[in-house]
């Protein structure tokens, strides 16, 4: 559950969405997640569950659900 | 005359372009397509044509070009209120728009289409005479909508895409991927001096950031790679140094420093993988490009922009206006050459106006020389930054924000602007504001609150009082 809050708040601080939009956010739904937005999404993710993630994750890294199954091949338990 | 039928025709069974879905066209369809295209249009005038990275808007510009038809190149995404601006003062007879686009324009009506694109006829029908020389007309600042216009000639274009050419040793075997907007003078150069060899471009909206950009390279073999610093911050972020990638041969990069770090990093890559990385400089003020750092010397000159295109010159000039001819010295970096374009373009009257800059570009960067001759980037004269390869002037967003908050100033380096307003109740109002208006990603404007905007006694802003950090 801890995780999952982390999860969710590394999308609402650097997307500037809210929880409400999460569940269907998809690249590119929003002006924010463009590419710019995208790297710095991913490094917070990376830094605050301290994992390294694979290029080939980061570009399959195409919506919040699609993230969650990724985060979890990194042993995160959302 | 570049893309005119004689220059196209030898290339008639080769690809001019593969795009991400899996499309395949020929120099020979692209001919077929520009003929019925101009057969709509039939006559000399202006155009705007909303470019992504397509067949269909590739199909627009070679037409308009090869046919005398003058086109001002946006991107597609231009905020609806800046392009009616545009539109007003330059009065064009058609617009080439893709169609999840045209029902804003249902004023105007659509008397062709092509695949996604079609072409609108305004209620403009003025015989407006355009200078015969002018070939096509860039935007200064593609995301602010500015109604400053550079305007290019036919001989421009030629001179920098044949320069390009040679000294990228392009040949009708090369793939470059399309990573930047074709709208942007660096993006279109690439198109131009490939197409000027007969080579076939993968045309691709995606980012670096989706799996189906990375397909495209691989699946179609793409042979360079072009960006802006920001590309190389995120192509070091994909580890790109471990990806296997044995057919791409040459990166460029340009439209901005790139950090000294990086540069070594790339630069020591490329050499030990036998790879080609360039680093270029140029202005829209210069059709594209005019300088270019040698790949032999990347590693030896990092941090260098390089020397002149072949056929070009630079010096320095020092505050008098004399020539600087010590090494290592500061001065305004000066261009001569034949893709210094024709001058600006405040509105329609003056498409009209002939070739006032005659080959000379003041470019209003400061540089060094070394002894060897290589220039050295070491600021700008200019109120302008670029933010992730977007060229944006200081005080055209401070016109735009003008219109929510009447007191604000702009300042910053490359990558972050940053925003004084006095009124801390509006700084995440003012951040999404100039976000939306230009379109780029509101991580790069930082807005700050003081108590109050630092002026001189004429009010004009002290920007030297304003942190730009």
């Amino acid at each position: 559950m801890e995780n999952l809050s982390k999860y969710d708040q590394v999308f609402i601080s650097n997307l500037q969405v809210t929880q409400g939009m999460l569940s269907t956010l998809t690249y590119q739904s929003v002006p924010a997640w463009d590419s710019v937005g995208h790297m710095g999404l991913i490094a917070q993710l990376e830094e605050a569950f301290d994992i390294m993630i694979d290029t080939d994750d980061i570009i399959d890294f195409s919506s919040y659900q699609k993230g969650k199954e990724i985060i979890a091949k990194y042993g995160i338990t959302l | 005359m570049i893309f005119s039928e004689n220059h196209l025709v030898p290339f008639n069974n080769h690809l001019v372009a593969i795009t991400d879905d899996g499309f395949r066209f020929s120099y020979a369809e692209l001919q077929g397509w520009n003929k019925e295209l101009y057969e709509q249009v039939g006559h000399r005038c202006l155009v705007f044509n909303l470019c992504t990275n397509s067949i269909e808007s590739l199909v627009g510009y070679t037409t308009f070009i090869g046919n005398g038809i003058v086109p001002l190149l946006l991107d597609a995404g231009l905020d609806k209120e800046l392009l009616d601006e545009l539109i007003l003062r330059y009065q064009p007879e058609y617009l080439w728009i893709p169609e999840s686009r045209s029902s804003e324009f249902s004023n105007y009506s659509c008397i062709y289409e092509f695949k996604g694109y079609q072409l609108l006829k305004t209620s403009f029908n003025c015989n407006f005479q355009l200078y015969n020389e002018l070939a096509l007309l860039f935007a200064t600042s593609g995301s602010t909508g500015s109604p400053k216009l550079v305007r290019i000639s036919y001989r421009n274009l030629e001179a920098n895409a044949q320069s390009i050419a040679e000294y990228l040793n392009i040949t009708s075997d090369e793939r470059p991927i399309t990573v930047l907007p074709m709208n942007y003078s660096f993006g279109l150069s690439i198109i131009n001096s490939h197409l000027l060899k007969g080579a076939t471009l993968l045309l691709t909206n995606r980012s670096l950031m989706e799996k189906e950009f990375w397909a495209l390279i691989k699946n179609e073999k793409a042979t360079s790679f072009s960006g802006v610093p920001y590309t190389f911050e995120m192509l070091h972020k994909l580890r790109f140094f471990r990806m296997d990638l044995p057919y791409l041969r040459t990166l460029t990069q340009a439209g901005g420093k790139l950090n000294l770090h990086l540069t070594q990093e790339f630069a020591n890559y490329c050499q030990q993988s036998g790879k080609r990385f360039f680093v270029m400089y140029g202005q829209t003020e210069a059709t594209a490009r005019m300088s270019y750092l040698p790949s032999d010397w990347s590693v030896t000159k990092a941090g260098s922009m390089g020397i002149a295109i072949p056929g070009g010159e630079f010096h320095l000039i020092d505050e008098n206006q004399n020539i600087i001819w010590e090494p290592n010295t500061v001065g305004e970096l000066v261009y001569k050459g034949s893709n210094v374009s024709l001058g600006y373009a405040m509105e329609r009257t003056d498409l009209l106006k002939g070739d006032e800059n005659q080959g000379v570009l003041f470019t209003g960067d400061l540089a060094t020389r070394d002894e060897d001759g290589c220039y050295y980037i070491v600021g700008r004269k200019k109120r302008f930054i670029k933010l992730f390869g977007n060229r944006v002037n200081l005080d055209e967003t401070e016109q735009i924000l003008k219109t929510l908050i009447h007191d604000c100033a702009c300042v910053g380096v490359d990558d972050q602007m940053i925003i004084y307003i006095t009124d801390e109740a509006r700084m995440k109002e003012t951040q999404d504001y100039i976000a939306l208006k230009t379109g780029i990603h509101h991580k790069a404007f930082k807005v700050r609150c003081i108590d109050k905007i630092p002026k001189n006694t004429s009010g004009k802003t002290i920007y030297s009082n304003l942190e730009t950090v």
